[in-house]
């Protein structure tokens, strides 16, 4: 299964991803988890929320540029060696990872992972009982 | 003694004379424009032959002739003599649509370069100077519209073009330049880089004179262009259609450019109620070839916004001054050398689905060059992936670059940054001092 990643277009100028994380609150949407990349002129924003149709809707409202893609979200134990396991089996079946990011809380952490193979990547993830959202 | 004059019986005419000969001229001129295509029609309709004209000012009368006119009439619509006679054409930089293309007899080049020839004379070149000419040489005018005049006064003419400046700096050393034209910014480049080669233009070379033009500047920058160099610089002023330089030239007093009238009737309008304006009005200058053969043009909307200087110049020629352009009356600017109009970067940019509709052009002075900036608003969103956007940004830029021959800085934005599109947008900020 995959999960719907919101990404959303920032304009590098200060301020910014404050009106984003403002939009959201004013709707009273909570992000689960975000990461931000940044070049010399703009940056994006991709962003994890439970209500993803409404997120997108204020968002475009409120003038942003956004576009949804599909990631991979799992679970993965909060504990050294945990993540290495889980991405040595990508590696050893050839998976380019695009990008990840991930946030831990207590026992465990969620990793949102952008792979070069989606459906190939599922696979691997279910052959090793990774807990996948 | 030295002629101040390279032709006197023509500079310092008596007014009467001067206009008794634009008359003449301006009834042969129209008299050859009404066997062009588009003249036959537009002047034809309303009955217009060279007997019309009785006075100068029956050229009120006529109809102007535009840039759309031009276009539309591409490429030999106004051309007035048959093809065996054209030896030469021109075409204007990176135009919307189809550029401006003007035709030229092997008459018309003489007169071109004897208007050159006359303009250099009158700021002390002679036939001892080494001239170099820093212009884009091809379908730029400033190229050969100046080496044929600067060859034509006899002066040993450099056609080093545009660009390398290095090797420009090794010319002016190695010929013994004692004169360049320039656009004013490339001047200043010219002048960074020989002091970063430890070269002072004063002791180590033998200029004397610099030639600006076709590109917008203050007073101010011409005296820092002088103070830099240790020489006198001169402001130029043409354009494609009127041939190229050599319309008109400041004289060694350096207050206005003399307009030959004897090649040219100028009139300032106000663009909007296209009435005449009195002398020392500002408006656009509207100008009527009088030498013109292979393609005249009647009164034609040049768009560039002048004042004609009231009374006499103490150089003792009769031809009337111009001031220093103040401006468009359309939305065109000017940035190294090269005409861009905001249509040109809006057809592009709207080529691109991924983008929205709203765009901003900012033209700026950094670093002494001038720099074109277009922000463009993103639409929605079209891919999560990094290295898609830098290439849409890349593609963006690249085909700027061969619209409009400069490379811009382009910049992605977000929706509702730029100003709206409701009524006048303004397109275009023009941030440089010199503009």
């Amino acid at each position: 299964m995959t999960i719907k990643q919101i990404s959303v277009f920032l304009e590098n100028k200060t301020g910014r991803l404050n009106e984003v994380t403002k939009v959201l609150a004013a709707n009273g949407i909570n992000m689960l988890a975000f990461c931000i990349a940044e070049a010399t002129d703009f940056g994006l924003m991709r962003l994890i929320v439970h209500e993803v149709d409404k997120a997108v809707e204020v968002l475009r409202n409120a003038g942003f540029a956004v576009i949804l893609t599909d990631v991979i979200a799992i679970h993965c134990p909060n504990r050294p060696g945990a993540l290495s396991k889980i991405l040595e089996s990508l590696a050893e079946n050839s998976i380019f990872i695009e990008y990840m990011y991930a946030f831990a809380q207590s026992e465990r952490a969620d990793v949102i992972i952008n792979p070069n193979d989606r459906e190939k990547c599922l696979r691997i993830l279910e052959e090793k009982h990774a807990d996948i959202l | 003694m030295d002629n101040l004059y390279f032709q006197p019986e023509i500079e310092t005419m008596e007014r009467s004379s001067l206009e008794t000969l634009q008359l003449k001229r301006l009834k042969e001129s129209i008299g050859t424009a009404l066997r062009s295509p588009f003249y036959s029609t537009r002047l034809g309709k309303l009955g217009i032959t060279p007997d019309s004209i009785r006075t100068l000012g029956d050229l009120r009368r006529l109809p102007f002739t535009t840039k759309e006119d031009l276009r539309s009439n591409y490429p030999f619509g106004l051309v007035a003599v048959p093809a065996d006679r054209v030896v030469r054409l021109h075409s204007s930089s990176g135009t919307t649509g189809n550029p401006t293309v003007i035709c030229h007899s092997q008459h018309d080049l003489e007169c071109w370069a004897g208007r050159v020839a006359r303009c250099l004379y009158m700021v002390g070149l002679r036939n001892t100077d080494v001239f170099q000419n820093t212009s884009g040489y091809g379908m730029f005018t400033g190229g050969l519209g100046f080496q044929y005049g600067a060859e034509l006064l006899g002066a040993l003419t450099v056609p080093a073009a545009a660009g390398n400046t290095v090797r420009q700096i090794k010319f002016i050393r190695d010929f013994g330049t004692t004169a360049i034209h320039a656009i004013p910014s490339y001047a200043f480049r010219l002048y960074e880089v020989m002091r970063e080669m430890g070269i002072s233009p004063r002791t180590d070379t033998r200029l004397t004179t610099l030639v600006i033009g076709a590109e917008p500047h203050t007073e101010a920058q011409r005296r820092k262009i002088e103070e830099a160099f240790g020489v006198k610089a001169y402001n130029s002023f043409g354009m494609s259609e009127m041939s190229g330089p050599g319309v008109a030239f400041e004289c060694p007093c350096q207050n206005g450019l003399h307009l030959w009238e004897d090649c040219y009737i100028m009139e300032i309008i106000d663009p909007e109620t296209l009435e005449p304006l009195p002398d020392g009005e500002v408006g656009e200058l509207v100008l009527t070839t009088l030498d013109r053969e292979a393609m005249p043009l009647i009164r034609y909307r040049t768009r560039d916004l002048t004042r004609i200087i009231p009374g006499e110049c103490p150089c003792g020629r009769t031809h009337r001054r111009i001031d220093r352009i103040k401006g468009r009356s359309d939305d065109m600017f000017i940035v190294k050398g090269v005409n861009i109009f905001p249509m040109q970067i809006e057809k592009i940019l709207m080529q691109f689905r991924e983008l929205g509709t709203n765009y901003l052009i900012t033209v700026d002075t950094v670093n002494s060059n001038d720099e074109v900036m277009v922000e463009v608003e993103l639409g929605d969103l079209f891919t999560d992936d990094y290295s898609q956007l830098q290439r849409l940004t890349r593609d963006i830029t690249r085909q700027l670059k061969d619209e409009i021959l400069v490379t811009p800085k382009v910049r992605l934005v977000d929706r509702g940054t730029l100003p709206q599109e409701t009524g006048k947008a303004v397109r275009v900020k023009d941030l440089r001092k010199n503009k």
